[in-house]
């Protein structure tokens, strides 16, 4: 097993296909500059390089109403990495070592 | 739709879950601690402090409720539109539904044992904040005991299969798969079940389990099975952490639990990947449109995001990859096509059907199991093409010798070797054990006591267990009707669909 960084391992998350959801992966894609996205059946899959964030104000301003981060249970499938965050404002997901 | 609260918050997220989980805790007084908690040292696991388990999700009460009840209002309203417009009608076609039998058969009644023992380990764990998160993880596995049930009974009112699936459940031979898995987890301790089930079963295993299914759902025109199972999924990420925080917790309270998790981990992601053989086969041979191949499945789920990504992580706790993991690398291109022989030839004893693949199946077969197919598996299909024109179509009608730890029958061939059958076995007070590999070999030999209790349906039937000597009798026993099993092609719910669909264009389409 070779070891590979914590910072260029990937993490991601699987997001269910639907129209709030929609502003929650533009807002993905706007705030994190290395991510690719996977459409699959049903769901949208977002990797990036060692960390992802979803910033609750970036979602807020493509949505049109105020999205608080709890509503993104309501998005997530699944996801692999950390939850290292999970807050007001953001959620991170990142490797620990 | 608006959920969020407009009332000016007054505390913050970190302030408020504090508040409503630990902030509720309390020590006690007039017992001992071990006598309020006394699950929790015989396992041999150390814990310093309780405190150091975080939940990520802060989840509170409040919110908790108030988006699963959004989650259940979304999956009702589907399942509506689902019943009124003959939603069912809009499969690719009837035997897709053989993936949703083995589902509600195998999977659902796993759903109801998770409830019972989080809500055990919500009573029984020492530290507020893993209590609390036990608690909204069984409330969750009753939840999707419940919705699969109400969105798969919508199929129980037009097809075969489905009607018996809890008595089947604790009975059938296949179904014992999946049934020993958990009443191995449940019969640990609590920290063994929170490594089996939060982590291996939630973490590493579940892509594979869950995603496959569901995806399969939404390819498949199953929109109430994508709907629930997107629902379920969407706790299920709770519950990844849940055990992600468990094996952390552990691993970082005392170098000693090291060797203890390591064990675990070994021993369940094998017991947990031999269940997943049955996903396997169903990617690759029951859904009419493919979704992924099993081998894809577990390069993506598995492969990349478990071993290069979580596994990597743990090895700075000294925790190694599991033991066996190279094996069921190797498998990857021979699982699915070794369990779908076996499911085929033994239907007839099934609560689904089974059908020979069709040309264009076995191409897309061919080309996405390159190295193997061709060579090893093609050939017993065209055998069973002739089979068939001759009007043979095999059913084999003895019973297969069982592994005594995963119960699968002893299909499975020697790694590096896809013509020899794997055949293990150990000795034991006098008595004699076989196993489909060394993975199910070695977990016996750790603890023989517990596994030659195994409940193997094909001795209880020797022993004239499971109402008697024919297939006849067994089957009665079983409760399967006629149709239930058996050929897909030509039974009762193949005929019900070429029926429906010949009327709906006969009358314009409904």
């Amino acid at each position: 097993m070779t070891t590979i960084p914590a910072t260029e391992r990937p993490v991601g998350v699987d997001i269910q296909e639907s129209e709030t959801n929609r502003a929650v992966i533009e807002a993905i894609e706007a705030d994190n500059a290395d991510c690719t996205v996977r459409h699959m059946p049903g769901l949208v899959r977002v990797q990036a390089p060692g960390r992802l964030v979803i910033n609750a104000e970036s979602v807020t301003a493509r949505l049109g109403r105020d999205w608080e981060t709890h509503e993104f249970q309501l998005a997530i499938i699944s996801y692999f990495g950390h939850i290292k965050e999970w807050d007001d404002d953001e959620i991170v997901i990142a490797w620990d070592h | 739709m608006t959920i969020a609260p407009k009332a000016p918050k007054k505390l913050s997220m970190k302030q408020r879950y504090s508040a409503l989980t630990r902030d509720l805790d309390w020590e006690p007084s007039y017992v001992s601690t071990d006598d309020m908690f006394p699950y929790t040292t015989f396992e041999g696991i150390t814990i310093h402090d309780w405190t150091k388990w975080e939940d990520p999700f802060r989840l509170t009460v409040d919110a908790y409720t108030k988006y699963q009840a959004e989650k259940d209002k979304r999956l009702y309203a589907v399942l509506d539109g689902f019943a009124q417009s003959q939603g069912h009608l809009s499969l690719t076609d009837a035997s897709y539904l053989n993936a949703m039998k083995l589902f509600l058969q195998g999977v659902s009644p796993l759903e109801y044992q998770a409830h019972r023992n989080f809500a055990y380990l919500a009573r029984h764990l020492n530290g507020g904040g893993p209590r609390f998160a036990a608690l909204c993880q069984s409330l969750d596995e009753m939840r999707h005991l419940q919705t699969e049930v109400h969105t798969l009974s919508n199929y129980n009112k037009y097809y075969s299969g489905f009607a018996n699936y809890l008595h089947q459940h604790d009975r059938v031979w296949y179904l014992s798969v999946p049934k020993s898995f958990f009443d191995d987890a449940v019969s640990s301790g609590p920290f063994e079940f929170l490594i089996a089930i939060g982590f291996s079963f939630e973490y590493l295993l579940t892509n594979l389990l869950f995603v496959p299914f569901m995806s399969g759902a939404s390819f498949n025109g199953d929109l109430p099975t994508m709907t629930f199972g997107f629902s379920a999924q969407s706790d299920e990420s709770r519950h990844m952490t849940l055990g992600l925080e468990a094996i952390k917790f552990l691993l970082e309270q005392d170098e000693a639990n090291v060797p203890i998790v390591q064990h675990w981990i070994d021993k369940w992601f094998w017991r947990g990947y031999r269940v997943t053989a049955l996903v396997a086969q169903m990617l690759d041979y029951m859904l009419p449109r493919k979704v992924m191949s099993w081998k894809e499945a577990f390069e993506l789920y598995f492969e990349q995001q478990m071993l290069n990504g979580l596994f990597q992580d743990l090895a700075f706790y000294g925790i190694r990859p599991p033991l066996n993991v190279q094996e069921a690398i190797d498998e990857k291109e021979i699982l699915s096509h070794q369990v779908y022989w076996i499911l085929y030839q033994f239907s007839h004893a099934a609560s689904f059907t089974t059908s020979m693949p069709s040309d264009e199946h076995l191409d897309w077969l061919s080309a996405t199991y390159p190295d193997t197919f061709d060579r090893y598996y093609r050939p017993l299909w065209d055998k069973e093409r002739r089979n068939i024109a001759a009007g043979g179509r095999h059913f084999d009608r003895g019973l297969p010798q069982l592994c005594q730890v995963c119960q699968i029958p002893m299909g499975f061939t020697e790694p590096g070797d896809p013509t020899t059958i794997c055949q293990r076995s150990s000795d034991y007070n006098g008595e004699h054990f076989n196993f489909c590999s060394d993975g199910c070999k070695n977990i016996f030999d750790h603890e023989p006591e517990k596994y030659v209790q195994a409940w193997l349906p094909v001795h209880q039937i020797y022993q004239g267990n499971c109402g008697g000597g024919t297939i006849p009798d067994v089957l009665a026993w079983y409760k399967m009707a006629p149709g239930d099993g058996g050929e897909y092609l030509g039974s009762p719910d193949h005929q019900s669909w070429l029926g429906w669909h010949d009327m709906a264009e006969q009358t314009g389409g409904n």
